[in-house]
C-alpha cells in the first residue's frame, strides 16, 4: 500500500524545470502526480512516476540531487466532505502530515491524495481500519490516467 | 616538560642580542647584494641606499619590496648571486600562470636551510628515535628535500617514499612502525580514511603513527582536528611554513604548545604590511608577511612580498624560544575581500564548512552591491540527498551554514543552496570568489 515518490532539488533558476523534466522524458517515464514547493532560491519537485527507480537513476546521471521516498496514496470520491473522511482518521490518530498534493482522475472519476507522514505504516492501519482506499503501486502507476 | 629545542643559542636568544645579530646580518646582505645582484645594486642607486645607511632594523624600510613578478622578469638565474658552479642545488615553483620561479642554493644555503628545519621539526617532537615518511612529491619542490634534509640532520630515520601510491604508503607504514609522517592535511587525512576502509585486515591501532608534520597548504584548527581524530591512537600534528624563494619549508613551524609558528628570526626578517598601501604596520598587526632571507647567498631574498595574512606575536612562548610566533596563515592578500569594512578570506569560510556533511567541499562566494552597501553570498552545493524529505530540514542546514559563518566573520551573509557539480572546479589555485560589485 505504498507509493514511492521522487524529490529533486532545484534552483530557481530559469529553464531548470525545462532540463529536468526533458532528463525524465528522455529516460521514456511518463509523470503521474507533481508538486513543486519553492523558496525565492530553491525548490523541491516532487514526482510520481511510472518507473521510479529508472527515473531516480536518470536523474543522478544529470548530476541531481535526488531522493526516493516511500509515501501513501489516498483515492476518494470527487464529492463534497470526502476529503475530510481520512484527515479525521489521521487527526484521530494522531499522524501528523507533513506536506501532501491532490489531483483528479479524469477517467476514474476519483480524486487522489499524496500523503507524507512520519510512520507509513502507522498511517496505513488507522486509514484501512477506517475503510479509507488506498492504493497500491500498480494500481497507481499503472491506472491513473 | 622536557625541554626539545635543537638549537638553544638561536632560539632562546635574548631579543636585544637578537635584533643586534639581525642587524649585522641585515647590512652585510644589503652589501652583498649591492656587489652581487644587477639588479638589487640598480634599485639601490635609484633610491640612495648603501649599507652602511642602514642604522637600525627599521632603516629596511627604504629597501624596495622584491615580489614573485621580480623573479618571473628575471628567469631563470637573473638574481642569483653566484657563478653556476657555487649553485650546488635549484628548485622551481610551479609556474600555473606564467614562468615559473627558479631558485638556487649554495652548500652553505643548503647547510642553513637544513639547520632551519632540524629546529621546526624537533620542535614538534621528532627526533633521533623518529621513523618518518615523507609522502610530499620529491622533484622541484622544496618540501620533501627541505623535510628529508632537516630530517636527517636531526638523526631520524627518512623513509622518502613520495607522493601517491596510498597502498605502498600504508604499507610501508605498518611494517616499518612509521610514527611520523610529512604531507599535506588533505593528504594526511586521505590516508587515515584510507587506513579504516582497510580496516578488517589492518585495523587502524596497528599503525604507530604518532606525529604529523603537516605543510605546504593551509590547515585550519578545524581540520587539523579531523585529521586527529581520524588517525586517533593521540595523534597529534603541527602545521610548518615556508616556500622556494625562502628557501622553503623551515621558515616558521609549531611547538607542541601549537600557539603559533615559530620563526627561526636568525635567519628570518619579518615584516607585516597593508597589502594595498604597502605601509609597514605596528607589531602584531595584521597584514601580508614580508621577509627577507639574511644568510641566503644563493638567490638572495630582500623585503619579499609572501602574499600571505597572518601577525606576529613578539612574547617568549611557553616552550621556552624566544622567538617570534605568526599565526597560521590567515589567507592570501590577493584572495582578501573587503565587505563593508571587515576582511574577509575564503579560508575562514572554508573552515566553517568542514564539518558539515550533508555539502561538498566546494563553495563560491558572490559580492554584489546592493545601494550603498556590500553583501556576501555563499553558495555551497547540497549533496545530501535525505535532506529533501522534510521541507525544514533543507531550511535548518542553511540556518546552521549562515550561524556558523556570520559567528566566524562577524558580518551578515547571505547562504544559497546549489545543485551538485554546478559550482566550478579547479585543478590548480582555485578561483572562488565572484566580485560583481563594479559591474
Amino acid at each position: 500500500m505504498i507509493i514511492k515518490q521522487i524529490s529533486i532539488f532545484v534552483e530557481n533558476k530559469a529553464g531548470r524545470l525545462a532540463e529536468i523534466t526533458e532528463a525524465i522524458a528522455n529516460a521514456g517515464i511518463d509523470i503521474r502526480a507533481l508538486s513543486i514547493a519553492d523558496t525565492t532560491d530553491f525548490g523541491i519537485l516532487r514526482l510520481i512516476v511510472d518507473k521510479p527507480e529508472a527515473a531516480a537513476l536518470a536523474l543522478k546521471e544529470a548530476g541531481l540531487t535526488v531522493s526516493i521516498t516511500n509515501v501513501i496514496a489516498v483515492g476518494i470520491d470527487d464529492t463534497p466532505g470526502a476529503f475530510s473522511v481520512p484527515m479525521r482518521v489521521l487527526a484521530d490518530a494522531g499522524i501528523d502530515v507533513e506536506y501532501m498534493y491532490a489531483f483528479i482522475s479524469r477517467d476514474t472519476q476519483k480524486a487522489y491524495v499524496i500523503l507524507r507522514v512520519a510512520d507509513n505504516d502507522i498511517a496505513t492501519k488507522a486509514l484501512l481500519d477506517k475503510g479509507v482506499t488506498l492504493l497500491d503501486e500498480n494500481g497507481f502507476y499503472g491506472l491513473v490516467k | 616538560m622536557e625541554k626539545h629545542i635543537w638549537n638553544p643559542q638561536a632560539e632562546c636568544m635574548d631579543r636585544k642580542e637578537l635584533e643586534a645579530l639581525q642587524l649585522e646580518r641585515l647590512k652585510a646582505l644589503v652589501d652583498y647584494c649591492d656587489k652581487n645582484v644587477k639588479f638589487y645594486h640598480d634599485r639601490f642607486e635609484k633610491h640612495g641606499i648603501t649599507a652602511d645607511k642602514i642604522k637600525c632594523l627599521s632603516d629596511i624600510q627604504y629597501i624596495p619590496y622584491t615580489t614573485k613578478e621580480d623573479l618571473r622578469d628575471n628567469y631563470p638565474f637573473g638574481l642569483f648571486s653566484v657563478p653556476q658552479k657555487e649553485i650546488v642545488r635549484l628548485h622551481a615553483s610551479s609556474g600555473t600562470t606564467g614562468n615559473p620561479t627558479v631558485v638556487g642554493y649554495t652548500r652553505g644555503d643548503l647547510e642553513n636551510w637544513s639547520e632551519q628545519v632540524a629546529r621546526i621539526v624537533y620542535a614538534a617532537g621528532a627526533d633521533e628515535n623518529s621513523i618518518v615518511q615523507i609522502c610530499f612529491g620529491y622533484g622541484m619542490f622544496t618540501g620533501a628535500l627541505g623535510l628529508h634534509y632537516g630530517l636527517e640532520r636531526i638523526g631520524a630515520t627518512v623513509v622518502p617514499t613520495s607522493s601517491g601510491n596510498t597502498e605502498k604508503q600504508l604499507k610501508f607504514m605498518r611494517d616499518f612502525g612509521t610514527d611520523t609522517i610529512v604531507a599535506t592535511p588533505s593528504y594526511c587525512l586521505y590516508l587515515a580514511e584510507s587506513a579504516k576502509e582497510r580496516g578488517i585486515d589492518f585495523p587502524l591501532d596497528q599503525y604507530k603513527l604518532k606525529l604529523g608534520l603537516l605543510g605546504s597548504e593551509g590547515c585550519t584548527p578545524e581540520m587539523r582536528k579531523q585529521i586527529e581524530e581520524s588517525w586517533g591512537n593521540g595523534f597529534f600534528c603541527t602545521d610548518n611554513y615556508g616556500m622556494s624563494e625562502l628557501n622553503g619549508p623551515g621558515m616558521s613551524g609549531e611547538c607542541i604548545m601549537r600557539n603559533g609558528l615559530h620563526i627561526n628570526e636568525d635567519h628570518f626578517l619579518c615584516e607585516v604590511i597593508d597589502s594595498k598601501s604597502g605601509d609597514v604596520l605596528e607589531k602584531g598587526s595584521t597584514g601580508e608577511l614580508v621577509v627577507t632571507n639574511l644568510t641566503k647567498r644563493g638567490i638572495p631574498m630582500l623585503r619579499y612580498r609572501t602574499k600571505d595574512i597572518t601577525n606576529i606575536n613578539y612574547e617568549k612562548c611557553e616552550c621556552g624560544r624566544t622567538t617570534a610566533r605568526m599565526s597560521k596563515i590567515i589567507g592570501r592578500s590577493d584572495d582578501m575581500l573587503k565587505i563593508r569594512g571587515v576582511n574577509v578570506f575564503p579560508t575562514q569560510i572554508e573552515s566553517a564548512l568542514i564539518g558539515i556533511d550533508s555539502i561538498s567541499p566546494h563553495y563560491q562566494l558572490v559580492v554584489r552591491r546592493e545601494g550603498f552597501s556590500d553583501t556576501l553570498e555563499v553558495r555551497v552545493e547540497l549533496i545530501d540527498a535525505s535532506l529533501l524529505e522534510v521541507y525544514g530540514e533543507l531550511e535548518k542546514l542553511r540556518r546552521r551554514i549562515h550561524d556558523k559563518i556570520k559567528a566566524i566573520l562577524g558580518i551578515e551573509i547571505k547562504v544559497t543552496l546549489v545543485e551538485p557539480k554546478t559550482i566550478e572546479r579547479f585543478t590548480g589555485k582555485a578561483k572562488r570568489i565572484l566580485d560583481l560589485r563594479n559591474q
